[in-house]
């Protein structure tokens, strides 16, 4: 039982239950959806519900001959295959043109910040399919539609925004009187960016690189209208098979890219710890 | 916009004193502007970079919408003699003549379909006589053609003495044209130039009424949702919050298809839900809840969630629980206490968080085209239907650059009430 204060109304109280069960419920609606592919992928069954057996536990009811359906399907490994190299690439491009970007946005010094600070975060806000038709028109000109270097572009463009909101976020609690100290001491700006101001900011940059590289892996408009039939990454290889055929091998993807997102969300929660003991904030949690 | 430095070094700020010397603030002056080159330069390549792959395919939609080249690529010889007819009864022989050979040789090279797609979307119906035309005269003899042009292309359909299929193949043969914005505002043009309401059918302004309700109804559910537990959070004990965050950032993190794929395993009609639901003993039939509006609502409420919920978090962590208690302590109710206290200091996250969610609903599109049937289509979907099906691309650019500048205003007024340099991931 709580322990209330003495001025709490009986209708109080029940306020603070019902806010408690209400919360739970949302957490619920928020994470059972997700967790309930987890044992779906392994239905030995080619349906999307739980059988008999497998609410008895029965052993037989469960196998993995979904995910021996993905490794062996050249299908799905070419996809996997192609949203690695693509989110790379284009993981690379954002992260250092944001970069350097967000040290220059966060100079006092900086001109027009606000229209380029908005116009840069706007690849986040225009949807998607704005975005995929205009590069659909502007990228065939170029001979850039169907092809690989076109994918790169499309998806630095779209990570960018993510790698300028952590940058600068890391830089606005940053002592710039470290630089200047490195400047007098009589190194040279680059010297001094990389030796002093990069390890303090490492931690904002890589995590800006995980949400270009989360982008570029989830992003599926772009892909369906830009990529040729050699470019298929997995999100596009997903999107087909919810339209065309379902079966639980989708189930088997979704599980590994869930086991990608818990990785993620670790190491985010790691770089966040260490970024705010480099900034010497005290870690509240 | 505001250019001058936030803070200007110390000698600026004395401006005229008679401290310093004329050369020592010339050189004051340099060194910002130095500092200002500096910073503009880091930016440079990135704006470049952005400026290719970003806001030129945006701008070459934006132009795609009134642009339509293709009649006047497919059929320039009839065009030109066509400028000096009046509008009036049947077009001279010339003319006729003309569109006879073009037609021809469009049979020849497997084009005429297109030019039939163009000219229908001036005047429906017009797509069958092109196509059997083309398909009559492609047989027909080169000088025969040349000599006897008008009369084989009356033979051929009689629809070609109509004056206003001449008009619709004029209309459409316009390199630029308002028409694609026009249909994607329900407008059409009269003969006469004026504007008038479609008649023929009214769907986009349906539409657009209708994503605006959508949005707003996700907007609003995840309010309804995302309010509570978000209070919950930030006032639990830091232990518990922090474990209980985990299940607000998976979800948050994990693949949108991922999480569309979870909605379609549950709401299918055999599907978890309804297996659960006729189990229990709740329904005899299983529902049909998957393919409609209401899964694209559940499914886009659960997807942005936590774009309400992060930023309502980190406000309401920042609110000090004392004034509550302050306010309570000295006979205020609970109700009103909230409304007049707590609410008002929640705005900053409540309006971002709702803004967010509601400009992402707006322009939503995978959701929708993978749960949403045909009752739970969204601006997008349609957008796409006519740049993949139905190839009209103008039109599709028209209805983009709508959406845009709705999507913009929105963005603009996040910007003013929110600031974009407040957005925080996770």
């Amino acid at each position: 039982m709580q322990k209330f204060p003495a001025y709490y109304t009986i209708w109080h109280k029940l306020g603070v239950y019902a806010l408690k069960y209400t919360a739970w419920l949302v957490l619920f609606f928020l994470i059972v959806p997700i967790v309930v592919i987890i044992p779906l992928s392994f239905n030995a069954e080619p349906y999307f519900t739980f059988t008999r057996g497998m609410v008895t536990l029965d052993p037989a009811a469960y196998s993995t001959r979904w995910y021996d359906a993905v490794v062996t399907n050249p299908n799905w490994m070419l996809a996997i295959k192609n949203s690695f190299i693509i989110g790379f690439f284009a993981t690379i491009v954002a992260t250092v043109l944001g970069t350097l970007a967000a040290v220059g946005l966060s100079s006092q010094y900086m001109p027009y910040k606000r229209v380029i600070m908005a116009l840069m975060l706007s690849p986040m806000i225009v949807p998607s399919i704005i975005v995929a038709a205009g590069m659909f028109f502007f990228f065939t000109k170029f001979g850039l539609a169907g092809s690989f270097v076109g994918l790169v572009i499309a998806h630095a463009a779209l990570g960018v925004p993510f790698v300028i909101i952590t940058v600068t976020a890391t830089l606005s609690g940053f002592d710039r009187s470290l630089y200047h100290a490195g400047l007098s001491m009589g190194a040279s700006p680059l010297k001094t960016f990389f030796d002093v101001v990069m390890p303090l900011i490492r931690p904002g940059v890589i995590s800006g690189a995980m949400f270009a590289f989360v982008t570029s892996f989830d992003e599926v408009v772009v892909v369906l209208f830009l990529a040729g039939p050699g470019q298929r990454t997995i999100p596009r290889q997903m999107f087909s098979g919810l339209r065309e055929q379902i079966n639980p091998t989708i189930l088997a993807v979704a599980t590994l890219l869930i086991l990608v997102s818990v990785a993620f969300l670790i190491t985010l929660e790691f770089l966040r710890r260490r970024s705010e003991r480099l900034r010497g904030l005290e870690d509240h949690g | 916009m505001n250019d001058t430095p936030t803070i200007a070094p110390v000698a600026l700020e004395r401006g005229t004193s008679d401290v310093l010397t004329k050369a020592e603030i010339r050189l004051a002056h340099r060194e910002v502007r130095r500092h200002k080159m500096v910073a503009f330069a880091l930016v440079v390549p990135l704006l470049l970079f952005l400026f290719f792959s970003f806001v030129a395919p945006i701008a070459t939609m934006l132009h795609r919408g009134f642009y339509s080249p293709v009649v006047a690529q497919l059929i320039p010889n009839t065009l030109q003699s066509l400028a000096t007819w009046d509008g009036q009864g049947q077009p001279d022989d010339a003319v006729l003549t003309n569109m006879a050979i073009d037609l021809k040789r469009l049979a020849a090279d497997r084009t005429s379909g297109k030019l039939a797609a163009e000219i229908n979307r001036n005047k429906p119906g017009a797509s069958s006589v092109v196509k059997s035309s083309a398909r009559k005269l492609r047989r027909t003899d080169d000088a025969d053609l040349a000599q006897n042009g008008a009369t084989l292309l009356l033979a051929a359909n009689k629809a070609w003495a109509d004056p206003l299929m001449w008009r619709a193949v004029q209309k459409s043969g316009d390199t630029y044209t308002d028409g694609f914005y026009l249909t994607a505002l329900d407008l059409e043009r009269t003969f006469e130039g004026e504007l008038q309401i479609r008649e023929a059918t009214q769907i986009y302004i349906k539409l657009y009424t209708k994503t605006l309700r959508m949005a707003l109804i996700i907007t609003l559910m995840c309010l309804i949702l995302g309010y509570p537990l978000a209070y919950y959070l930030a006032n639990a004990p830091s232990k518990t919050a922090n474990l209980l965050m985990i299940f607000v950032l998976l979800p948050f993190w994990t693949s949108l298809l991922v999480r569309t794929t979870a909605w379609i395993a549950l709401l299918q009609t055999n599907g978890v839900v309804n297996s659960f639901l006729t189990g229990v003993g709740i329904t005899s039939e299983p529902l049909d809840m998957l393919y409609t509006e209401f899964s694209t609502i559940i499914a886009m409420t659960h997807i942005l969630l936590p774009f309400m919920i992060l930023p309502l978090y980190s406000v309401m962590k920042g609110i000090d629980p004392t004034l509550m208690r302050a306010a309570m302590s000295m006979g205020a109710r609970p109700i009103p206490a909230f409304i007049k206290i707590y609410l008002p200091n929640t705005m900053p996250g409540l309006s971002a968080g709702a803004l967010l969610v509601f400009i992402i609903s707006v322009g939503y599109y995978i959701t929708p085209a993978l749960v949403g049937g045909t009752d739970g289509q969204m601006i997008s979907n349609i957008i796409a239907f006519h740049m993949q099906q139905s190839n009209n691309w103008g039109l599709a650019a028209a209805l983009g650059s709508m959406l845009l500048i709705l999507i913009l205003t929105l963005y603009w007024v996040y910007d003013h009430l929110v600031g974009t340099d407040n957005i925080k991931l996770g």
